[in-house]
């Protein structure tokens, strides 16, 4: 397997997240789409690291994004459940209280 | 005594300081202490006058100064008395009717509702002419003249609900102020020559030649216009009669014994400074004034009219005395004519309270209701009249003489002595038409005869002492030895001796003086006869010859005083010769006055008779065939009406003209200025408004747009966010790969 095709492997699953937060209303579904994302970043770091050099900076990086990732849904569980206390649902478009 | 003479002053100002303050709550309103301060005064007065009779020397003098005001070192002004026999006799003068009036007016005035503040006003008048009396520099003699003046205007206007009596004060205070400021300038003439202020100070400055020539003249005139207003002299004359409108005690303290003699007074004090010019434009304004006041009072019907005018013709005599160089001349007149004129003015008070009128046409017989006030009103009026054996005689005659004998060394001035003469003859007239009309022949009006009473003794007891003091041997002897001429202290001009004695009256070009010497006693037996006199009163001054080179010199006093003038410089025998010269010419002329005075009393009290008592020639009549000239008199001469069109109009004109420009130039500049920084305001209010706010609301207006503008970009949509980071992404890639 090419570096050209692990690319456009996370490409794909970049768009995919993409796509997931532009249309889902439900904030659980946009976590998800930026979990996605996260894990097309991933991707591309291990591909780089894997064809590009003979470190494993790459590895490290992507294993130090899962572990963020898993903080940041921790982290955006916990704002999702206020949320639903606040405004008894879960849609991002709810939470716009900010809004000049 | 004499140390204290102070204090006498300063009695009556403390009477009126008290009286002011607190004159209603004390018992009896207070007139007893300012009857008791005057008396006091009065009795330091007589105590001062027989310490300096005993003395009995012509040349005392007690003159204590102590310095007052020191201004920049050099300049001190001096505080202090000087008390000599004339200012002696003017302090029993001047207290004694005072004291008179004062007791008087506790009759007169009883029940009016200002009585206490009318004592006051008398206290401060005492306080001020007392002052003026003992005053030894212009300085205080000027601050006194103005006192003098403020206290009487406000005696004649005390009843000022009246409106007359108002307009009375008002217009004897300006037209004194008119006199005062010829004084001022006098005064200031003499200060700004010599620098200093003291009378003895100016004359020695004087002697030493500092100021001479027109500039004294000038000074003198000045000094003399104070004269003028206060002693009430042609032009300034008409302010005394219109002060009739005060209570009549006023009148007698005021106008006949004290304030119009401060003039004289003044005249007097300072008589060593007068050039022969100036003495010569005071007789001339004495005659005038004599002349017209007393033709006026002839035919005057107000019964204190009459008295105001023969006060000023009587007053004419006294400025006429002392122009011609009759110095004690005056100043006994002055002496006497206050008793007299004092007591007709009480008992014409005696009379309007009595009949509360005082229209002599409404009166007459009241000799019956009032004997007392009837003698002692007669024996002052054959006084005035010029009877022998009454005092009014022996000064006036003195000033008749003195007249006489100026005339007779300048027979171009003899008309000082016809005038004097004629009007001698109508103060007799006009003085028993008063009396006839008032006291003698059948009442006029029954209804006020019934009601008149004689006054109660606190009237009549002045009356009868002032009356007492009316008779000539009270002044004889003594007044002429005591008050002398005192010597002119101008030093003589070199060209003394340029006429010699024996050439004719023709004033030679270089000569000061003229001396008429071949004029002498057959002349003197026809002297330019008063007959043909009537009328050339009112005649200008007749011109000199040659302008001012035929200056006469006024005679050199009587008897011993001769020598004392300008002789110094004169050769010895000369002067010799012209004293023996001038002795003999003054007795002549002294006895002819003295014949010609009693003819003409005699003839004017027997036309007063013929015409008013017996009835043989109908004034009425008289009036009607000289219908102008009566008309003219019964005017005043139109004085009044004279300075109604000229003065009064013409400030009043000048008035409105200033206001004029005051309402439109001035408050015009004003405005235009007010109206500038209006506008000025408006334009920048306008920038303010449209440009610094426009800036400050533009800042705010921009940021409120853009942040509008802005604000629509923040959805608050987390997927616009997103769209957008990703459009712009996406943007980003394509400009950088192509």
């Amino acid at each position: 397997m090419a570096l050209d095709k692990m690319l456009v492997i996370g490409a794909a699953l970049f768009c995919c997240g993409l796509y997931t937060i532009l249309t889902r209303r439900n904030a659980v579904a946009v976590l998800m789409g930026v979990e996605l994302v996260l894990n097309a970043a991933n991707i591309n770091f291990v591909a780089f690291s894997h064809y590009g050099s003979r470190l494993i900076g790459g590895q490290i990086f992507a294993v130090f994004v899962i572990v963020l990732a898993a903080a940041e849904a921790a982290v955006a569980l916990a704002i999702f459940l206020r949320l639903f206390a606040t405004t008894g649902t879960v849609e991002v478009d709810t939470a716009d209280h900010l809004r000049g | 005594m004499i140390r204290y003479a102070y204090l006498i002053p300063f009695l009556p100002l403390l009477s009126f300081f008290v009286n002011l303050a607190v004159g209603k709550r004390l018992p009896r309103k207070g007139d007893w202490l300012s009857l008791g301060t005057i008396g006091a005064g009065l009795v330091m007065s007589l105590v001062i006058f027989f310490e300096v009779f005993r003395i009995y020397d012509p040349n005392f003098r007690y003159h204590v100064v102590v310095p007052w005001l020191s201004l920049g070192g050099r300049f001190v002004i001096n505080a202090g008395i000087l008390v000599d026999n004339l200012t002696a006799v003017m302090l029993v003068v001047v207290s004694g009717v005072s004291f008179l009036v004062h007791l008087f007016s506790v009759g007169y005035m009883h029940g009016d509702p200002k009585y206490s503040r009318f004592f006051a006003y008398l206290s401060v008048f005492s306080f001020s002419m007392l002052g003026l009396v003992l005053a030894e520099s212009f300085f205080f003699i000027y601050i006194f003249w103005e006192l003098v003046g403020f206290s009487s205007y406000a005696l004649i206007g005390f009843w000022f609900e009246k409106k007359s009596a108002a307009d009375a004060g008002k217009k004897a205070f300006i037209v004194n102020r008119i006199g005062d400021f010829g004084f001022l300038i006098g005064f200031l003439l003499l200060f700004a020559t010599t620098g200093v202020l003291g009378y003895d100070e100016v004359f020695r400055a004087i002697g030493e030649g500092k100021i001479g020539g027109t500039l004294l003249t000038l000074a003198g005139i000045g000094i003399f216009c104070g004269a003028i207003g206060k002693s009430a002299q042609f032009p300034l004359h008409v302010w005394l009669p219109d002060a009739m409108e005060g209570p009549t005690p006023v009148s007698a303290l005021i106008h006949a014994a004290t304030m119009v003699a401060a003039g004289v007074y003044l005249v007097g004090r300072v008589y060593p400074i007068f050039t022969p010019d100036a003495f010569l434009f005071i007789a001339y304004v004495g005659l005038l004034t004599l002349f017209i006041t007393g033709t006026i009072a002839i035919t005057a019907t107000d019964i204190k009219k009459v008295l105001a005018y023969s006060t000023c013709s009587q007053l004419g005599y006294m400025i006429l005395g002392l122009g011609v160089g009759g110095f004690t001349a005056g100043l006994a007149h002055l002496t006497t004519h206050a008793a007299f004129k004092a007591c007709l003015f009480l008992g014409s008070g005696s009379v309007i309270h009595a009949v509360h009128s005082q229209e002599i046409t409404e009166m007459g017989g009241l000799r019956k209701k009032m004997p007392i006030t009837f003698v002692t009103f007669l024996i002052a009026t054959l006084a005035i009249s010029g009877v022998p054996f009454f005092s009014g005689f022996y000064s006036k005659d003195m000033i008749l003489g003195a007249a006489l004998e100026f005339g007779l060394k300048n027979p171009h001035h003899m008309i000082l002595f016809a005038g004097a003469l004629l009007t001698a003859g109508m103060t007799a007239f006009y003085m028993f038409r008063l009396v006839i009309r008032t006291f003698l022949g059948e009442p006029v009006d029954h209804h006020k005869f019934e009601h008149a009473h004689e006054s109660p003794p606190n009237m009549w007891v002045p009356l009868v002492v002032l009356a007492g003091l009316s008779f000539s041997f009270w002044y004889s002897g003594w007044f002429g030895d005591l008050v002398r001429k005192p010597a002119s202290v101008i030093p003589a001009p070199s060209a003394m001796h340029a006429s010699a004695p024996g050439t004719v009256a023709a004033p030679s070009p270089e000569g000061r003086y003229e001396r008429a010497v071949s004029f002498s006693l057959a002349h003197a037996g026809a002297p330019e006869t008063p007959k043909a006199a009537p009328g050339n009163g009112s005649a200008d001054p007749p011109a000199h010859p040659e302008g001012g080179h035929g200056t006469p010199v006024p005679p050199e006093g009587h008897g011993a005083a001769g020598g004392h003038g300008a002789g110094g410089a004169a050769p010895r025998e000369a002067a010799s010769h012209d004293a023996a010269h001038d002795e003999h010419l003054a007795h002549t002329a002294h006895t002819w006055a003295m014949r010609l005075s009693i003819l003409f009393a005699g003839l004017g009290i027997g036309l007063a008779f013929v015409v008013y008592g017996f009835g043989w020639i109908n004034p009425a009549k008289v009036a009607s065939t000289l219908k102008p000239v009566h008309t003219f008199l019964v005017n005043k001469w139109y004085f009044d009406e004279l300075y109604e069109a000229t003065a009064v109009n013409g400030t009043k004109a000048l008035s409105r003209a200033l206001g004029w420009f005051d309402l439109n130039v001035v408050d015009g500049l004003v405005n235009l200025c007010a109206q500038l920084g209006v506008w000025f305001s408006y334009l920048t209010g306008k920038f303010d408004n449209t440009v610094v706010d426009g800036a400050v609301n533009g800042v705010a207006d921009v940021t409120i747009g853009s942040g509008s503008f802005f604000r629509r970009f923040q959805t608050g949509k987390l997927y616009h966010y997103v769209f957008i980071l990703a459009g712009g992404v996406l943007i980003i890639y394509l400009v950088k790969a192509f």
